[in-house]
């Protein structure tokens, strides 16, 4: 079967929306509510949160999620048991983000051996290294057709950004200026050099864009100049206000979605 | 067997660089320039002059003569306490912050547990007339205070980490986020022998001054220069690393690191990673970890804010594993008899990761004829509140 990113790809290449959520958070069991009610509001792919104790590229939204989410009890053999199932109910891209010592200690085969099962889609893990990546893992996800998926940043260098793109398959996550997750200080779409630049670089891969990305505005923004963009943080806010799950899920999806 | 790092970064399996791409090209800078920077003429000339004219080096290798007595051995003190600053921890913030300067970086940050570290950074930072921000968990701001005004006073800001156990762990999460936020302008000066290479290799380097000197030095006072045990207190490494560095090749000399077993290795409350920890991935460096079996980091105890860390530097997790250190561990209790022993024998207060090391002095089983150096790595005046409150001496 061929992965759901690159199907997604093939059949739109433009504004697409990605959003991530903390699996566990806010409640232990939402992790499977959240990504059916975020494909119903016409989501395009879900990176789903693995939350870990210490996540370093994470702002203090995504930490605290994080913190919850693990206090509800979440752990790896409880979120692949909760997503078991999750192909009979949903075609939607899945990816799996989140740090490395939580796999590994899971043990990195297995871990792809049963995402792969269950239909996931694509791999983010921020601090696994490239190097190591192609040396012991890329033909364990290959084999599994998981799409691993790598960062840029504006400080990246044109040469290793074509590094990376030689061995990520799926799409470019490009971080849309030097922060942790999260911060909405300054526009996170200021540094359009940059993403002319990557633009300009004709890469293999699609690039979608994250990280302060929070509303209908830097969206429409980062679209300009790629495939589309992430939300995480901002959403994540956005589901524990007043309401309802399914409520607050359909209120900030269309906020990002519709003109006001 | 090979103690020293790989050129991948590595000792044995430990090691590497695991950091988020937003790290790559500020620790690949750093690992492209430091051996080339640090070899530079000009770059020694200027940290040998402060090493000895504004830190005050070479510190004294003391003979305790009372505590040699006590233990029926020979016991060397090496008096990293009489640094200024009052710890070891100087010699690698002098050496660092000549480094971001020659890399053009304009603003500085560190981590810091007891506070320690960042005394040392505030102070370089202070003399280059350098921006200074360090990070520092909520609760060792509060067992640290004087270290806390004292960095104030350098002029440095004090900003604390309010998540996980708001302690050594957290504050180094707070700083490489800060790295992260800020990579063109900042340089990271970490505290320890840990973090993503290049940096526990650097910081063993800037730190191995202290048995190049105990070397000469022991062997003016004995005509040896190998002692039988070096012994020095582990939470990240960063003293223990110095004072082995020399010795790492002569497997006749012992190495002795010392954990922090809290109130008991078994007691849910400790911070001794050899024993509690296994392979993991922290702070972008693969070591011993302290972690649920579901690879969450687990949030350690020590009545030492210093020794309070859930990992440990991959060149000791490297010793660990090879054999060519023993780890002993030591409880709260243990280390604060160890202050006082020391305070009443010798007229010496140590600082209480120090007293861990001093503690150990009675699990080793030295016989008569043998020398011991033991690291004395700080002074306890950042400590004598905790001292007063536990030797209940207030109104005394």
């Amino acid at each position: 079967m061929e992965n759901r990113i690159k199907t997604l790809f093939n059949q739109k290449s433009q504004e697409l929306l990605s959003v991530y959520f903390t699996a566990g958070y806010p409640n232990l069991e939402d992790t499977v509510p959240i990504i059916l009610e975020l494909e119903k509001n016409g989501v395009d792919l879900i990176e789903i949160g693995m939350p870990f104790s210490d996540p370093l590229a994470d702002g203090p939204t995504i930490q605290q999620s994080s913190t919850i989410a693990l206090r509800n009890g979440m752990t790896m053999p409880k979120l692949f048991e909760q997503l078991k199932h999750i192909r009979k109910y949903t075609q939607i891209p899945l990816v799996l983000m989140g740090y490395l010592n939580p796999v590994m200690q899971y043990g990195v085969e297995r871990f792809c051996q049963e995402a792969s099962e269950i239909g996931i889609d694509g791999i983010i893990l921020p601090d696994l290294p490239l190097s190591d990546y192609v040396r012991d893992y890329k033909s364990l996800f290959e084999q599994h057709n998981l799409n691993k998926i790598f960062l840029i940043s504006p400080q990246t260098t044109e040469q290793r950004i074509r590094e990376i793109d030689s061995h990520t398959n799926g799409f470019i996550y490009m971080v849309s200026s030097a922060s942790v997750t999260g911060s909405t200080n300054g526009n996170a779409m200021a540094n359009t050099d940059y993403f002319q630049r990557v633009a300009g670089m004709q890469l293999q891969n699609p690039g979608i864009i994250g990280f302060g990305i929070h509303n209908r505005e830097t969206f429409t923004q980062a679209c300009n100049y790629a495939s589309g963009a992430i939300i995480g943080s901002a959403f994540i806010k956005a589901l524990v206000q007043e309401g309802s799950l399914q409520h607050n899920i359909q209120t900030f999806i269309q906020s990002i979605k519709q003109e006001a | 067997m090979n103690y020293k790092v790989d050129e991948n970064g590595f000792y044995g399996k430990f090691g590497g660089a695991y950091i988020p791409e937003m790290l790559y090209p500020n620790v690949e800078e750093l690992r492209q320039n430091y051996l080339k920077i640090m070899q530079e003429p000009d770059f020694q000339e200027e940290l040998q002059a402060l090493l000895k004219d504004y830190v005050g080096r070479p510190t004294p290798l003391y003979f305790a003569k009372r505590l040699s007595k006590k233990y029926n051995t020979n016991i060397y003190l090496k008096r990293e306490d009489l640094n200024h600053t009052g710890a070891h921890k100087i010699n690698n913030t002098v050496g660092q912050v000549l480094m971001a300067k020659r890399l053009g970086k304009k603003r500085i940050i560190a981590e810091t547990g007891a506070g320690q570290h960042g005394v040392a950074t505030a102070t370089v930072c202070a003399l280059m007339g350098l921006e200074c921000i360090v990070y520092m968990g909520e609760v060792d701001i509060q067992r640290q205070a004087p270290n806390v005004a004292r960095m104030k006073m350098l002029g440095a800001m004090v900003v604390p980490a309010t998540s996980g156990s708001k302690t050594l762990k957290d504050a180094t999460n707070e700083a490489i986020r800060d790295w992260i936020n800020n990579p063109e302008d900042t340089y990271y000066i970490i505290g320890s022998v840990v973090g993503p290479h290049p940096y526990p290799d650097m910081v063993a380097r800037f730190q191995s001054v202290i048995s190049e000197e105990i070397k000469a030095q022991l062997k003016e006072k004995t005509g040896n220069e190998n002692p039988d045990y070096v012994v020095a207190c582990v939470g990240g490494g960063s003293n223990a690393a110095g004072a082995f560095y020399h010795y790492l090749d002569t497997p006749e000399v012992k190495l002795i690191a010392v954990e922090a077993a809290g109130l008991g290795i078994d007691s849910g409350e400790s911070a001794a990673t050899s024993v509690l920890g296994r392979e993991g991935i922290i702070h972008g460096s693969r070591t011993l970890l302290m972690q649920t079996e579901d690879g969450q980091v687990t949030e350690p105890y020590s009545i030492s804010a210093g020794l309070d860390y859930p990992g440990v530097g991959p060149l000791h997790a490297h010793l660990h594993q090879s054999g060519r250190a023993i780890f002993e561990s030591i409880t709260d209790d243990e280390a604060l008899q160890a202050v006082l022993e020391l305070t009443r024998l010798e007229g010496i207060i140590p600082a209480l990761e120090s007293a861990h090391a001093l503690a150990a002095l009675g699990k080793i089983g030295a016989k008569p004829n043998e020398t011991i150096v033991v690291n004395l790595s700080g002074r306890g005046d950042k400590d004598l509140t905790t001292y007063l409150d536990r030797f209940e001496l207030h109104g005394k």
